[in-house]
């Protein structure tokens, strides 16, 4: 799996290319999130991260005996946790954020 | 090539993967303004439900495998909606913590099974071995620390400083012990003991390394963590060679480490004193030399504060952690009505660690109706203090304290912080005259300018809005 292949370069090496520029970009989109949304961020990447869910899933094809599919049920259901509390709860907070109501509708505030 | 074929083929499952890291960055990049967030973080989900969907077209997965992962999704659905549906704002520090622990035993977990699928044998192919062993430890120490973070947020163990003896050396001692079984495994052991000493070295560390942190420490914690369960998911992903592992991990990292540079910065800590220190030995060192300001206080009432507040065209309210511990969010939130409803500038000063996480305390404001266009982050209220008829300080202390500013020899010297003593009048709502978490004295309290209002902060704002409304 090391040896290059016909002028391509390793996996490894293709893997790490990936991670260095996803690092960049990485950078680069979050320092433009202001503070004010922050939180939403955390749990937003937190869902992101969810992401691992993946990793399981390719995981448990190759799986057998009881104990390697049952740490991998429990990771994939980790993952899941991730994926489907962090969007949700991200939602609900972004909801929350309102701009000021326009002088006319003062009267009525919007209730979340 | 059937249909089947075609879409079971690996091309087309990263093709997948491609769209749905692409639609990631996307919605993250829709969260720099809250008006197409809420889209931003749908269209990051879409890209999740993408990438997952591609996953389950791998060929390798067998009819046996796909009710496991039923189960799997059906256990974390089952925990995520209502944790999600059902935490409180002022608790959402405890569930950012349990889902950076999740997310990191996750890993764990993973990169156990694929050592023991490997029979253990991680030794003839180091690219697979040595980001599973790195994911490995990760995973594990970003666990055990989110855990204890969440137990001291939640208040389940004390949020106060634990001092471990000789700590430092004692996580040295673990990280190596972690490490050397990592090495040993990676040069040929196969030992599966080897793997799970891995495991629970990290877990040791994890809990450690939480353990002797206060509680104000937090946002740098939870930040840290947050980007470690990211790193680890990349170090899964290198060694799975999955692209959307790589560069989700990867981003996660990215804002993980922003964030705590951040956090760090604003109070003005190294992250590596905020991570081998706790806050205990600097506290220590503060106390001698804080007792010197002396000074008289004074004190005010309810109605003379809503006479002066009455008077005021710009008025500044600071809100501390102090604030969201009273629940005294939504009676701010009708004080600020009252004013407006008079014609007077009401704006909110926002500390970036005035909540136990980043952003926490904008968050709680939104949720009591607090327009986001009020919310004014540091460096753009600042300037705006000397114009301020009245600052109403609610529950902060340390992050208005001038003495960050002027006193060089001030332990908090260098801090950022909300310039309150440069407007005109400050009123400090304060249950007694207790000082901050950092035991420094705060000289703003002593100033000419300032009046103090005791009491708890809840009682004292309804009792100002109720004599505003009267006037």
């Amino acid at each position: 799996m090391l040896a290059a292949e016909g002028g391509s370069p390793t996996p490894v090496l293709t893997n790490i290319v990936i991670l260095v520029l996803a690092a960049f970009v990485g950078f680069q989109v979050i320092s433009k999130v202001p503070n004010t949304l922050h939180t939403p961020l955390m749990s937003g990447t937190n869902a992101i991260h969810g992401i691992v869910l993946l990793g399981g899933l390719v995981a448990i094809a190759n799986a057998t005996g009881f104990l390697n599919r049952f740490i991998l049920v429990i990771a994939i259901a980790f993952g899941t946790i991730n994926v489907v509390g962090g969007f949700l709860v991200t939602d609900r907070m972004l909801s929350m954020f309102k701009r000021k109501p326009e002088p006319v509708a003062e009267a009525e505030e919007p209730k979340s | 090539m059937t249909a089947t074929a075609f879409f079971q083929d690996l091309d087309f499952i990263t093709a997948c993967y491609l769209v749905a890291f692409s639609l990631f960055i996307i919605g993250l990049s829709k969260l720099t303004s809250p008006t197409t967030a809420v889209q931003g973080n749908k269209i990051a989900a879409f890209g999740m439900l993408v990438a997952v969907l591609a996953t389950l077209l791998e060929p390798g997965l067998g009819a046996s495998d796909f009710l496991l992962i039923a189960i799997g999704i059906g256990i974390g659905t089952a925990v995520g909606v209502p944790a999600a549906r059902n935490v409180k704002m002022t608790q959402m520090p405890q569930m950012v913590a349990l889902f950076n622990g999740v997310g990191g035993g996750a890993v764990a977990l993973i990169s156990w099974a694929e050592f023991r699928a490997a029979g253990g044998d991680l030794s003839s192919d180091l690219a697979v071995g040595i980001p599973l062993v790195f994911a490995a430890i990760i995973g594990s120490i970003s666990f055990w620390g989110s855990n204890i973070a969440f137990g001291k947020l939640q208040g389940l163990i004390s949020g106060s400083p634990v001092k471990i003896p000789a700590g430092l050396f004692v996580n040295i001692g673990l990280l190596a012990v972690a490490a050397g079984s990592g090495l040993a495994i990676l040069l040929g052991s196969e030992s599966q003991g080897l793997f799970i000493l891995i495991l629970v070295a990290a877990a040791v560390l994890g809990n450690l390394a939480v353990l002797p942190i206060g509680g104000a420490d937090m946002p740098v914690v939870i930040s840290t963590l947050n980007a470690f369960t990211g790193l680890s998911a990349a170090a899964a992903g290198i060694a799975l060679s999955n692209y959307a592992l790589i560069v989700a991990g990867m981003i996660v990292g990215a804002s993980g480490t922003i964030l705590t540079d951040q956090m760090a910065k604003a109070m003005n800590r190294s992250i590596g004193s905020v991570l081998l220190g706790g806050f205990g030995g600097e506290v220590a060192a503060v106390e001698g030399g804080a007792s010197e300001t002396g000074g008289t206080v004074r004190s005010t009432s309810a109605a003379d504060v809503a006479i002066l507040l009455a008077y005021a065209r710009l008025v500044v309210i600071v809100p501390g952690y102090g604030m969201a511990v009273a629940q005294a969010q939504h009676t701010v939130r009708e004080l600020s009505k009252a004013l407006e409803k008079k014609g007077i500038e009401v704006k909110f000063a926002i500390h970036p660690v005035a909540g136990r996480m980043p952003g926490h305390m904008n968050v709680l404001l939104a949720e009591a109706d607090v327009p986001y266009d009020q919310l004014r982050e540091m460096d753009d209220i600042n300037g705006e203090f000397s114009r301020t008829d009245v600052s109403l300080v609610i529950g902060a202390n340390d992050v208005t304290n001038p003495d960050a500013r002027l006193k060089p020899d001030s332990p908090i010297y260098g801090m950022p912080i909300l310039n309150v003593d440069e407007s005109k009048q400050v009123i400090v709502l304060k249950r007694s005259m207790a000082s901050g978490f950092a035991g420094i004295e705060n000289p703003l309290f002593y100033n000419d300018t300032t009046q103090m209002l005791f009491g708890d902060a809840k009682a004292s704002v309804a009792e100002i809005t109720s004599e505003l409304n009267q006037l």
